[in-house]
């Protein structure tokens, strides 16, 4: 036992450093959105008394009842889901043979594509706010929907573009050929071969999209006037309290760690599905 | 069953470089034809040609006097089999073997019969529900084969089927393969690097080298007469040996040996002569015609032994029997068993009246 107890205490020096170390790292992650849910928690006196008291007691829900009291909060969700979802799903939809038809164009062309495409996707988006106004107001979509399903697709069409080609482009060339001599043209084979193999990264992209979509504020902001069709960014924002000289942070902390609980739930779920598809792939012919 | 006519095909690439030129070929119908030739020869730009894959520059391909040009590849009619397999990874056996036939919108049930009637015939109808990656190579192989047999083709394209397998599989799978040929009487071009093969499984044998056609006829006339020096050294295992030498006199003078010329051989002054390594004959005592030899490395292969021998500055490869030979030894070569080539253009060189009686 003896020779070896310098090494195994060695070892464990090792493990402990280590340990602290992540820690370390994950207080400083979580330490804001921690400190964010606790505040959600505290009655109003807990939040701004000094010394500052660290865990709400007791924990009270009323800052989050208020969400519901004072704002239609369920329906900026919605709101919320409804666009991002159809907004992914749009994005996804030109995207996958967008990204296809690239990844199977000689260099030249498709380097200049893929380009042109990040060149497009680096204009600060606050450019585009002014004429996409015009044009939403021209429609008559201001609070309608489609005013932020199709900027939103739009906007990460490059994103899932990049992700998409790189993906496919990776896919043996011979399955390609395999599926013309089976008689496949282009729209089944996108189908029945490329996307089922790119399934991880399909997964992936869609879930960045979404996090994107559901993030987005500025559009939101703008186009979406009326309260029932304001979007969950857009809706933190106005919350407000009883007078203009209040700053109500409760609700603005229960607002806030409610419209990241969906975000969390869905990266979660989509984790395991990105690497059971990851573990199924096996390309090795 | 179906034939296929090839007429100057050529493929350039845009930088210029030609990997096909003007080849013909004509695939009969229900034989083996097989493109012989090193990696790099266009022998399998040549197969994705007549695919469909690729396209010529120029040439033009027939199927049963029809021409194939800008008929897509899923509609030529041919089952393709590739060096990798390329089987779809996220579908069964099954799926793999059906997806051709839900293009053609064959009927359900006659897709599941036709599915498993094919597996069965491959030995893979326990198999039907795995996926590729559950396979072994020799598994793998199966289902590529039952792939292209599935769809009941025309014609069959096999671009180095057997490359991917160890070598005992390769074996047996090479005589299963020629069952399997005579059995479905199907037209197939088949691409290979390997001679052996090509020997054991072509009616009709092509040899090619850096895009062009060397020779074609029967594996027998390929390797019996060779038309041309690389082919001589490229088809027949054991390898061919070779010496370069310059005519002097009645001989061709080689590196420290004089190898007799036959009576009356046209040609230039640079030659080469070869012969088969059974056809050179070793003895331990001096015979007539033989030039004294040193044993140089003998590899026994049971049934015979490969003897390198040492004439002068050149060297011999010897099948003969496995029995120990002696340091010093005696080798021969019989006149008409030589094969002479033009050192220059490497073309054969037959001796008059000769060639004909044997062949």
């Amino acid at each position: 036992m003896s020779p070896a107890s310098p090494r195994a205490g060695r070892r464990a020096g090792i493990a402990l450093l280590r340990g602290a170390a992540v820690a370390v790292v994950l207080a400083w992650s979580l330490a804001p959105a921690i400190w964010q849910a606790l505040t959600a928690l505290k009655p109003d006196a807990q939040i701004t008394h000094i010394p500052t008291i660290y865990l709400p007691h007791p924990p009270v829900w009323l800052h989050v009842a208020a969400l519901w009291e004072r704002k239609p909060f369920g329906l900026y969700l919605a709101n919320s889901a409804w666009i991002a979802g159809w907004a992914t799903l749009l994005c996804l939809a030109v995207a996958a043979p967008a990204a296809a038809a690239l990844a199977r164009m000689p260099g030249r062309g498709r380097e200049g594509l893929l380009l042109a495409l990040l060149v497009v996707s680096l204009f600060p988006p606050i450019l585009l706010l002014f004429p996409l106004y015009e044009g939403v107001r021209a429609l008559g979509w201001i609070n309608h929907p489609l005013a932020l399903v199709l900027p939103n697709a739009a906007l990460n069409l490059p994103l899932a573009v990049w992700v998409l080609e790189s993906a496919l482009r990776g896919l043996p060339v011979e399955l390609d050929e395999a599926a013309r001599l089976d008689g496949l043209g282009p729209v089944r084979r996108l189908w029945r071969i490329h996307l089922p193999l790119a399934l991880p990264a399909l997964a992936t992209t869609a879930v960045l999209v979404f996090i994107f979509c559901w993030n987005e504020f500025m559009l939101a902001l703008t186009f979406m006037t009326r309260d029932p069709s304001k979007t969950v960014t857009a809706g933190i924002a106005t919350v407000s309290g009883a007078s203009l000289y209040e700053i109500p942070w409760g609700q603005l902390s229960a607002a806030i760690v409610i419209a990241t609980l969906p975000l969390m739930v869905l990266v979660l779920l989509f984790q395991r599905g990105i690497v059971s598809g990851l573990t199924r792939g096996a390309l090795k012919g | 069953m179906a034939e296929i006519r090839a007429r100057e095909i050529t493929k350039t690439f845009a930088d210029g470089t030609c990997v096909l030129d003007r080849v013909s070929f004509h695939a009969r119908p229900g034989r083996v034809l097989t493109l012989l030739g090193p990696s790099g020869c266009g022998k399998s730009t040549l197969l994705r040609i007549v695919a469909g894959l690729d396209h010529a520059t120029s040439g033009t391909l027939e199927l049963d006097g029809a021409p194939l040009d800008g008929v897509p590849a899923g509609k030529r009619g041919a089952g393709f089999v590739f060096q990798n397999y390329a089987l779809y990874p996220h579908l069964t056996v099954a799926g793999n073997l059906s997806l051709a036939l839900e293009t053609q919108r064959v009927a359900r049930e006659e897709i599941g019969s036709r599915v498993r009637e094919t597996a069965e015939l491959l030995g893979i109808g326990g198999l039907l529900h795995r996926r590729p990656a559950q396979l072994s190579g020799g598994q793998q192989q199966r289902v590529a084969l039952g792939r292209a047999l599935v769809r009941r083709p025309r014609f069959y394209l096999l671009d180095e089927p057997l490359s991917n397998l160890d070598a005992l599989l390769r074996e047996s799978m090479r005589a299963e393969l020629k069952a399997l040929f005579a059995r479905v009487g199907a037209t197939v071009i088949y691409v290979t690097h390997d001679q052996t093969e090509a020997m054991s499984l072509s009616d009709d044998l092509i040899v090619m080298r850096a895009g062009r056609v060397l020779q074609c006829g029967s594996p027998l006339e390929v390797y019996r007469r060779p038309a041309d020096a690389f082919v001589a050294t490229f088809v027949g295992s054991p390898r061919m040996t070779l010496w370069h030498g310059r005519r002097e006199g009645p001989a061709l003078a080689c590196r420290g040996v004089r190898v007799p010329l036959p009576d009356g051989l046209g040609g230039p002054v640079e030659m080469s002569v070869g012969i088969r390594p059974e056809d050179a004959e070793l003895s331990r005592e001096p015979v007539d015609g033989a030039w004294p030899a040193e044993r140089v490395v003998v590899e026994p292969l049971g049934a015979s032994a490969l003897v390198t021998v040492r004439v002068g500055e050149e060297e011999a490869r010897v099948l003969t029997a496995p029995t120990p030979w002696p340091d010093d030894l005696w080798l021969r070569f019989p006149a008409d068993r030589l094969h002479w080539y033009d050192a220059g253009t490497g073309a054969r060189i037959e001796p008059v009246g000769d060639g004909a009686a044997r062949a």
